[in-house]
């Protein structure tokens, strides 16, 4: 049975995985700040981390968190992962700021780094390049968080040979940023702190709509 | 020179977002790309407007970047030869 294994949301600065928070920033810190600290309390060590945009941020993050909780990573095929994400604004935060970088003419110093952020899908780049993840991808902008879309594009993922599948939707915008990110397997996962809940639209609905 | 030197360390680590790097960490004849800092080839054009916004240098022909960029002392020489430090 092709089971959810575990979910991390962030919002409003807390990040809650499989229903318990487990990390707080006050609610006074800016998003970049609250990220930082999160980076530190993973006790990353990944430099490339500091060059991303907030979005890939969130989604690298948030990602990290729930995979903490499972052995998705070592127990299935890097190629036969998955990465499906899905959002509102496409990269629209990102792509202000590149515009703001080349708006005034006298001092016109387009960003090579800012600019390589300007679609949606490099969230999803980052992420597999983080984790030599070499599986199908897809990112999807759509009005809200649609858990049939993900649930549907899940199941014809596993029809055709996905073992795993990292989804969620991960939405970088000024006051709102969030990320809610569920990790799916097609086998019983051995970590035992992994959970298993039913891979359908009424089990994802309820586990975003928790937090 | 070694004023140019630790200016330009500044500003790599400013412009590139080098978030974990330490001014006194950076070796000035390290090489910035593959072992040393360990750039990339986006980190390569950072370094390209940064040389035209606060030097006013324009590499005119991108081959010559690779010369220009071995280190942080053959960028520091080039600004010089310039006469633009």
């Amino acid at each position: 049975m092709n089971a959810i294994t575990s979910y991390a949301h962030i919002k409003h600065n807390t990040v809650t995985v499989n229903g318990t928070v487990v990390f707080k920033s006050a609610s006074s810190v800016s998003i970049h700040e609250f990220l930082l600290e999160s980076y530190k309390f993973l006790a990353m060590n990944y430099p490339k981390f500091h060059k991303m945009d907030v979005q890939c941020k969130l989604a690298i993050i948030a990602t990290e968190f729930a995979l903490r909780e499972t052995a998705l990573l070592t127990e299935n095929d890097l190629a036969k992962i998955a990465i499906v994400f899905s959002n509102h604004a496409s990269s629209l935060d990102t792509d202000k700021a590149y515009q703001n970088s080349i708006s005034d003419k006298s001092n016109y110093f387009p960003s090579p780094a800012i600019f390589v952020y300007t679609l949606p899908n490099i969230t999803i780049g980052e992420l597999a390049i983080r984790h030599k993840i070499t599986g199908e991808n897809a990112f999807f902008v759509c009005e809200k968080f649609d858990p049939a879309l993900l649930i549907n594009y899940c199941e014809s993922l596993y029809l055709n040979g996905i073992d795993a599948v990292i989804a969620g939707w991960v939405e970088a915008e000024t006051n709102n940023d969030e990320a809610f990110i569920f990790l799916s397997e097609s086998q019983r996962n051995t970590n035992k702190n992994a959970i298993f809940k039913p891979l359908n639209q009424t089990t994802l609905t309820e586990l975003y709509n928790l937090t | 020179m070694d004023a140019l030197i630790e200016k330009l360390k500044g500003q790599i680590i400013e412009q590139l977002n080098l978030a974990e790097v330490k001014p006194e960490e950076i070796n000035p004849d390290s090489p910035l790309f593959g072992e040393g800092l360990g750039l990339d080839s986006i980190d390569a054009l950072e370094l390209i407007v940064l040389l035209e916004k606060h030097y006013g240098i324009k590499i005119q022909d991108p081959k010559d970047g690779k010369t220009i960029f071995q280190s942080l002392r053959t960028m520091a020489e080039y600004i010089k030869s310039q006469g633009k430090s």
